[in-house]
């Protein structure tokens, strides 16, 4: 039965983190600590042709310079398993290339010498000093230059997806839209800069590291350096924002364990703001192509979704901008694929809701396209080509909610009084502009162990080895733990972030609370099973005042728990956290900046394990899809072959007034079949679909149909 | 990391004697020094604080108001005599970074900060020839929707990003600098320079010397004026546009104006062909927009900023409009 829960506890961790109580991972303490600065690329493919160490090992305080020509030899991983399930026994984001194993230069900014000193001034005038010679190779920078090369490379499953023949469908379409859109290179950047301490005792390696997913850090770290699992310990209890950046093991995590080997003593890194721009993952460039064609009806018959981003030759990252577009309406043809290009650029990786953001602009924008051409409210559109069940694999949703999203989202925002005409609605100098999107995003769950410990005292604590990066996990374990055991949340914590307990999986894909929740329920029923066995009662009817009682006349100082929850390994269903984005933008005439005045948003993702902390993460992806629509692009210069606005002033999110009403419904949903706790996940459904309402409103208000991300002035003058 | 020292200085003589060694710097709020020393971009030997000095007032004097260097942002922004008579002003420092800078940054070093061009502050794998003279330029036809399409050269097309060196180029201040000997008054449209075939040289201040006050003189113009600041989000951003505007308006005709464009030049642009095209004129769109397009004859686009030309326009248009109110 699933259990009652939802309230709006406060974060349990508001406190520390607030008040600076809250220790990230390089505030740690370490004795006779040092520390390291990287010295990366300046061009963007060619060779090492030599480094001169000469000045830096000179300089004050410098410990040791290490590169390609002295570090020690790592272990290569073995390739992923194919599938990419299971276990696998490394994260590293550049999976095909290990930092420091030759002279080799795949893109600038890529980290090719370390400096350890024994402050961090020492280490970054170090690292200054470090000369380096470059034998330059042509590099491959622009992605337009080489589409031609563009090629499938996807880890999980092949790329292509085909029902039907869409393009004979596309071609006998009475209304038809065929058109392209381009999205940009982002970053994450995290306030937390990615860092670390590594500290070598003889054999055994602990990491404080900042890590979406620590046990995938031990197993690498395991590998690379030839000793057991159980000799590395990783702990990341705090994690200042990740968003998909701190998911795998970057180069600079290898390097700093590697040059704690090298000196005898813990080493600290943290990763410039601006290197962050460089190597630490980033959203890559798209180029997506969507033809739509429907009947005069208004039913789809044809979904093309085709395109590339950028990729290179270290890594394997595809951004899987075809995901939502299988999913989310329904037409008896479709196809599409995303390939990649490869390029002497830095690696892309996750970031939040990847491949679904970025695909959903160019679809629910094509969508808008098409519900002007055929002259069809867009809201009414969408409702027309609703799928019923899975479109790809026909199954049956597990649950799913979108018509009450669209229902009460766009009651609530007022939608029926919206006049279809572009340019029709004006507020003084303002173009009004209101549109609308749809959003999904796939609910995953992974095997995960949870443990739960009951005391003497009745204070409970449940371990799991997941992680905190801001959504409140530690909030609604707590609380999920402490309303199966029928006690006050304030007598429950919850620890994680540390490889010495029980095993969880990433904390990524919006997995978190459906994977960990699942194990947490789990141990804590558990708990509650042995406690009546021990009372010879039925465990439904205990109370939970009298637990204590219970272990007392036991002679128990403490009674535990473990249980491990695994997914089914067949599922019948499809499973989907759904949501609606209904958006009012402001658009000077003459001087064409936009502004969103509001977004009412509506999600159903199954139970809400707490609403306050449910609800910041939705906020958190309506603000950041309003930046991705309006502010976010990395520049790229292609001659160099760099990012160029690599700093918080000239690489643009938004800032407080930039955000005005955001109202959040959460649509209940029961979901039965989903996991035992019928949760979905709702940290990256929040995001997709935002950049779409938004660009949808942007043509509303102005006529002018924006498919090239960000939709800045020039685009609109 | 460049190794250095660092003194305070307690008076402004002793403060001159102490900057005018070679490769000293003053550090007042240090909002954009330290961020460039931390670049690579600025190397000083020595760095001498003159946040102590007797610097910071802001007095009535005759004929106008003078704002001490060491005044801050946030202080001068908020003042009286500057809100009465020179609103630009303080508009221009309101719009300018966030209020955490404005409560360091000093008036002095505001008109001192350097460039945002991306390829000046990477010292590591672009050329700049302000950084670095010979080197080339990047920007010209690399990413540059941030640079400048008045007054640039084929050395350089980097934007000045002064939002308050704009207001005062327009409004005619005076800054007064002092050296090893004495005073000397420049004015403010005249302090910072054209890149030519010299971007390093991007000032007027000799080394040694620092900016003590600037002086803006009353005037109906300067009562009646404003600021207006186009960027892409709604704060903590350098302007892609700007206008300080400035009009003295009586029985319907324009009898001064006063105009400098931010943003889109490589120095505080006054705009002295749009002031000449308002003055005798009656207010309307149309002659905003005529002395508009007066003033951005001469620029020259470089690809990704060639929306600047039109945007430096219609923002110029809309402050005049707003400014003249029913008047136009």
């Amino acid at each position: 039965m699933i259990p009652n829960i939802g309230k709006p506890l406060d974060r349990v961790d508001g406190r520390q983190k607030v008040t600076g109580g809250a220790r990230y991972a390089t505030e740690n303490k370490l004795d006779r600590v040092t520390y390291a600065a990287l010295v990366d690329s300046t061009i963007p493919a060619g060779t090492i042709k030599s480094i001169d160490v000469a000045a830096a090992k000179k300089a004050p305080g410098v410990l040791a310079v290490i590169s390609h020509l002295n570090a020690p030899k790592l272990n290569p991983p073995p390739p992923p398993k194919p599938g990419g399930g299971g276990e696998q026994s490394s994260s590293l984001t550049e999976s095909k290339y290990l930092p420091f194993s030759d002279g080799t230069i795949h893109y600038l900014g890529q980290r090719i010498a370390v400096v350890v000193a024994d402050t961090l001034e020492h280490a970054m005038h170090g690292a200054e000093l470090v000369r380096v010679t470059y034998d330059a190779a042509p590099a491959r920078t622009d992605i337009e230059k080489y589409r031609g090369e563009a090629k499938d490379r996807s880890q999980q499953q092949p790329s292509a997806f085909t029902k039907g023949d869409a393009d004979a469908a596309l071609a006998g379409a009475a209304v038809k839209i065929d058109q392209i859109y381009r999205t940009p290179h982002e970053h994450h950047n995290p306030m937390e800069a990615h860092g670390l301490i590594a500290a070598w005792d003889g054999d055994h390696l602990t990491l404080h590291d900042s890590s979406q997913n620590i046990f995938a850090v031990q197993r690498t770290f395991a590998t690379l350096f030839g000793i057991p699992k159980e000799n590395v310990h990783v702990l990341s209890p705090f994690v200042g924002g990740a968003f998909g950046s701190k998911g795998g093991v970057w180069p600079h995590v290898v390097i700093t364990a590697m040059a704690a080997r090298v000196v005898g003593r813990p080493v600290k890194l943290t990763v410039t703001r601006k290197q962050l721009f460089f190597a630490n993952g980033h959203r890559p460039q798209t180029e997506q192509r969507v033809a739509l064609g429907a009947g005069s009806d208004g039913k789809l018959v044809s979904i093309i979704h085709e395109g590339f981003g950028q990729g290179n030759e270290v890594c394997s990252f595809v951004e899987g901008f075809t995901a939502p577009t299988r999913v989310i309406y329904a037409s008896p043809n479709m196809r599409g694929f995303h390939h990649v290009v490869d390029l002497n650029l830095p690696s892309g990786t996750y970031m939040r809701g990847p491949g679904d953001s970025t695909g959903m602009f160019a679809l629910d924008s094509a969508m808008d396209e098409m519900a002007y051409a055929l002259k069809i409210d867009p809201l009414q559109f969408r409702l027309i080509n609703h799928a019923d069940q899975d479109p790809m694999s026909g199954k049956p949703w597990s649950s799913k909610s979108l018509k009450e999203c669209y229902a009460r989202a766009s009651e609530r925002f007022g939608w029926s009084r919206r006049t279809p005409e572009p340019r029709s609605m004006r507020d003084g100098r303002n173009l009004i502009g209101w549109g609308m999107a749809s959003a999904n995003r796939p609910a995953h769950r992974a095997p995960c162990s949870a443990r739960a410990l009951m005391r003497a005292d009745g204070t409970v604590t449940v371990s799991c080895g997941s992680h905190e990066m801001g959504m409140g996990t530690a909030t609604v374990m707590s609380q999920l733990a402490a309303e199966t055991l029928g006690i006050p949340a304030e007598r429950v914590r919850f620890e994680y972030g540390d490889t010495k307990l029980p095993t969880a999986p990433i904390s990524a894909g919006s997995l978190t609370a459906a994977s960990v929740g699942s194990a947490v329920f789990g141990a804590a029923s558990e708990l509650k099973r042995k406690l009546g066995e021990l009372a010879g009662t039925d465990p439904a009817s205990l109370d939970p005042n009298n637990y204590t009682a219970i272990l007392r006349q036991h002679y128990l100082d403490h009674i535990d728990a473990q249980f491990d929850a695994k997914p089914p390994m067949e599922d019948p269903y499809s499973s989907h956290a759904f949501g609606a984005h209904f958006v009012e933008v402001a658009i000077d005439e003459d001087i064409p900046v936009v502004r969103v005045r509001r977004i009412v948003s509506a999600f159903a993702a199954g139970k809400i394990l707490n609403e306050k902390t449910a609800r910041s993460q939705c906020y958190g992806g309506i603000v950041w899809g309003i930046g991705q629509a309006l502010l976010e692009q990395t520049h790229l210069d292609t001659k160099l072959g760099a990012f160029t606005n690599v700093n918080f002033a000239e690489y643009l999110v938004p800032v407080n007034p930039d955000i005005q009403s955001i109202d959040v419904i959460l649509v209940e949903e029961n979901d039965p079949h989903i996991n035992p706790i019928g949760v979905k996940g709702i940290g990256e459904v929040s995001i997709v679909g935002v950049v779409p309402a938004i660009a949808n409103a942007v043509f509303h208000a102005t006529g002018k149909r924006v498919r090239d991300l960000p939709i800045t002035v020039e685009k609109l003058l | 990391m460049n190794p250095f020292d660092y003194v305070r200085a307690r008076e402004v003589s002793g403060a001159i004697s102490s900057g005018s060694r070679a490769d000293a710097k003053f550090i007042a709020g240090g909002t954009n020094l330290v961020d460039l020393m931390k670049c690579g971009v600025e190397r000083p030997a020595h760095l001498v604080d003159v946040n102590d000095l007797k610097l910071s007032g802001i007095e009535r004097v005759s004929g106008g108001i003078r704002i001490g260097a060491m005044a801050r942002m946030s202080d001068v922004a908020r003042h009286p005599l500057v809100l009465q008579s020179a609103p630009a002003v303080s508009q221009a420092l309101l719009a300018s970074a966030s209020p955490q800078l404005r409560n360091a940054a000093s008036i002095g070093g505001n008109l001192m900060q350097r460039t945002r061009c991306a390829y000046f502050r990477e010292l590591t794998f672009a050329p700049c020839n302000k950084r670095n003279p010979g080197s080339g330029c990047a920007a010209i036809d690399g990413e540059n929707r941030m640079h400048a399409v008045l007054g640039g050269s084929d050395s350089c097309i980097a934007t000045h990003p002064s939002d308050l060196a704009v207001a005062v180029a327009a409004l005619d201040a005076v800054l007064t600098l002092h050296g090893p000997h004495g005073d000397r008054h420049v004015a403010a449209a005249d302090f910072h320079l054209l890149p030519g075939t010299t971007p390093q040289t991007e000032h007027d201040l000799k080394h040694g010397e620092l900016i003590t006050s600037v002086f803006i003189p009353d005037a109906p113009h300067t009562k009646r004026s404003a600021y207006l600041k186009i960027r892409d989000r709604s704060a903590y951003e350098f302007a892609l546009a700007s206008a300080a505007v400035g009009l003295e308006i009586s029985g319907g005709t324009i009898h001064s104006a006063r105009i400098a464009l931010g943003g889109v030049a490589t120095k505080p642009w006054r705009a002295k062909f749009a002031e000449a095209a308002l003055v005798g004129k009656q207010p309307s769109k149309e002659v905003f927009r005529d002395a508009a397009e007066a003033e951005m004859k001469s620029a020259i686009p470089h690809g990704q900023n060639a929306y600047k030309i039109e945007l430096a326009k219609r923002t110029l248009v809309r402050a005049l409009s707003d400014l003249a109110g029913g008047a136009a």
